[in-house]
């Protein structure tokens, strides 16, 4: 048995060297933790609260405590018990008190449009004045006859929880059945999946259009001389580093009726009248392929550097076409980097606004702009929170696709 | 270059594809191009042909109250974000390259997400989160957000540096005698300041050109420059329009311009190196 080396205090090798790894391992933890805490506060956490916010469902359980308690007893049934009545004009009474009224007239007339003036009607005629021997059901249904159908009572019940999946059921145009089961809306009601079909077809074609310009742009600036290659390579980073709002701003004064593009084409005798190329699809197209390009050219140009010309060069000596060598040697060996790059556009295409809300029609606005619009327009915070929270879902399924492919420490820029 | 021996299919497709790559170059130039000189028409109206020059919308841009106060938050803003992204990018990515850092493959995505995060899914997160904190319609909320957005950009270019630093270096210093902090500050730091540079400039572009996070956060005091050009395209167009983004060209030039001479200099240090 050789006994264990030691170092010159006599303490063991081997139990030194992994103290040594641990402090190591330490003080880059150290290092990394600042940030990694910083962007828990700033950016982690506000997007998962923005997360659980979608299914979030305070109104009805703050606002009637006691009815959303005894309503879940309730068989779904007919009308619910009158011990329900009686604790919805005891909640009623108290909400009134409080203030939180309005907060559940406005969620309740959600569901079934009209709740909001039946609560309100209601509310005002509290606390319960029973004539004798007179029921708390039929002095509801007394005060208004919609308290005797029994869809109202659904209502209450499927929002008796602190939380709801009713949001999201409308992001994807569902309805819910009364027992609580999601079927497809009606045609006339659908809105939001073509929503998300829209904005999925619109992110393909900028995709798709962006490399049919952006490869070969690459490939002519990866096989030229240096000198010239840096020259024209400004000429793709100046836009890249231009503001957006500078770059829609100038697309606008082009593509307008009285743009330069349209005058040029007037003048040049191809149309007798401007053609619509502004506030349309055709200008969101335009200017987001404008914006997105430089993100296929230049990692595009980057792979296409590292490969060597001489397996190219060796396929046209052994007999290739040059069109074949080509497609057979050559654009292969691009397609990994160049296939990361289209997908890495699609998934900045997914959370396009500003250029869809400056130069599009509302026919072309795409999931964010109803995200945006729900927040500050109709202070639904419950829709902004769903549809963004399944924007997000779909953009980190990509990504992470996207980082299993490419790794994300393997990133760079230009 | 086309050999002699060309055939005339061959021709035709040479000059064909340059003339395609041309015309996309033209096609990202053009609205640069274009805005520039619509700045110096005296006409009210963003058009073309320019009956006369005038500098009255750079007048209208440096004189007005409005332009002026969006150009000052900018400047606030966009700075602050970037020395707060700077400093803690670089340190996790000092700690992040160190030997065998626990779990890097999984911590690594989530540091870059908020570039790929669409950026009104931040703003609105930020938006409810921040507003019963008091933290919206003041400076900080958007400096914080902003440096969150461009924390990415550090991380990945001084990585980037990183990757190709040599480091018997660090070995080599501390064998002389030198602190760990001194080695970082007289060894480390030098050799990526290249990578940290350029990712402030990415850093800096990225609050300066933000909109959405400002569109939630901001109010009326901390209107930034974008959010100004924001609803100026959308209310009335007007010349001045132009002006600021004439002046922002000229901004985004003299970025590009640091940036390529960093990226030369440190292809100079790493060629020298080798």
């Amino acid at each position: 048995m050789n006994a264990p080396l030691t170092a010159a205090d006599g303490e063991p090798l081997k139990k030194k060297l992994a103290r040594e790894q641990r402090l190591k391992q330490f003080k880059a933890v150290a290092l990394v933790a600042p940030l990694a805490l910083f962007l828990l506060l700033t950016f982690l956490v506000p997007i998962t609260s923005l997360l659980f916010r979608s299914v979030d469902n305070p109104e009805v359980v703050t606002a009637l405590p006691r009815t959303s308690q005894l309503i879940r007893d309730w068989d779904q049934r007919g009308l619910p018990s009158d011990v329900v009545f009686a604790a919805l004009a005891e909640d009623l009474v108290k909400a009134k008190a409080e203030g939180t009224l309005a907060d559940v007239t406005k969620r309740l007339n959600m569901e079934i449009s009209g709740y909001r003036s039946l609560l309100m009607r209601t509310a005002r005629k509290m606390p319960l004045q029973l004539a004798a021997g007179e029921s708390v059901r039929d002095h509801f249904i007394q005060i208004d006859e919609r308290w005797g159908d029994p869809d109202h009572w659904h209502a209450i019940a499927r929002n008796a929880e602190s939380w709801s999946p009713y949001y999201l059921y409308r992001s994807l145009d569902l309805r819910e059945t009364k027992s609580g089961t999601p079927v497809l809306a009606p045609q006339e009601e659908r809105a939001y999946l073509s929503i998300f079909g829209r904005t999925m077809w619109m992110s393909l074609w900028v995709t798709v259009f962006c490399m049919l310009l952006g490869y070969p742009v690459a490939y002519w600036l990866a096989n030229l001389p240096k000198r010239q290659s840096n020259l024209l390579m400004i000429l793709v980073l100046l836009p890249f580093w231009t503001s957006v709002l500078v770059r829609v701003a100038a697309w606008i004064v082009l593509l307008q009726s009285e743009g330069l593009i349209n005058s040029g084409l007037m003048a040049l005798g191809i149309v007798d009248q401007p053609l619509q190329l502004a506030f349309n699809r055709v200008g969101v197209y335009i200017a987001m392929v404008h914006i997105l390009l430089p993100f296929v050219i230049l990692p595009s140009y980057s792979v296409m550097k590292s490969i060597p010309p001489s397996y190219v060069k060796a396929a046209i000596s052994l007999g290739d076409h040059p069109f074949a060598a080509f497609w057979k040697i050559y654009f292969p060996q691009t397609l990994p980097g160049v296939a990361a790059g289209a997908l890495l556009v699609f998934i900045m295409c997914l959370g396009y606004y500003i250029t869809p809300a400056l130069l599009g029609s509302p026919e072309d606005q795409m999931v964010s702009y109803y995200v945006a619009f729900y927040t500050n327009v109709t202070i639904n915070w419950g829709m902004a929170a769903a549809l963004g929270s399944l924007l997000l879902v779909a953009t980190l399924a990509l990504y992470t696709v996207y980082s299993k492919l490419v790794g994300t420490d393997r990133l760079s820029l230009g | 270059m086309l050999p002699n021996y060309a055939s005339p299919v061959e021709k035709l497709w040479y000059w064909t594809f340059r003339l395609l790559c041309v015309l996309v170059l033209v096609f990202l130039m053009s609205p640069l191009l274009a805005i520039i000189p619509l700045s110096f028409s005296a006409d009210s109206f963003l058009v073309y042909p320019i009956k006369s020059f005038s500098w009255r919308w750079y007048a209208e841009f440096f004189g007005n109250g409005e332009w002026m106060h969006s150009l000052k938050n900018s400047f606030i803003v966009a700075p602050a974000a970037t020395v707060l992204a700077t400093v803690l990018g670089t340190l996790a990515a000092v700690g992040l390259t160190s030997a065998n850092f626990p779990g890097k493959s999984l911590l690594m995505p989530v540091l870059i997400s908020p570039m790929v995060v669409p950026v009104v899914i931040v703003g609105v997160g930020a938006y409810l989160f921040f507003s019963p904190l008091g933290l919206t319609n003041n400076y900080l909320g958007l400096i914080l957000v902003h440096a969150a957005l461009g924390v990415p950009f550090v991380v990945i270019t001084v990585s980037a540096t990183l990757s190709g630093f040599n480091t018997s270096l660090i070995k080599a210093s501390a064998s002389l005698g030198a602190s760990p902090l001194l080695t970082f500050r007289k060894v480390v730091l030098p050799l990526i300041a290249p990578g940290v540079v350029s990712g402030a400039l990415f850093a800096f572009t990225t609050s300066f050109d933000e909109v959405v996070v400002t569109l939630f956060l901001a109010g009326p005091e901390q209107v930034t420059l974008p959010r100004q050009m924001f609803s100026g395209i959308k209310e009335n167009i007007s010349p001045a329009i132009a002006a600021a983004a004439a002046v922002l060209i000229l901004f985004s030039t003299a970025l590009l311009l640091t940036l390529e001479w960093l990226r030369g200099r440190s292809e100079r240090i790493r060629t020298a190196k080798a």
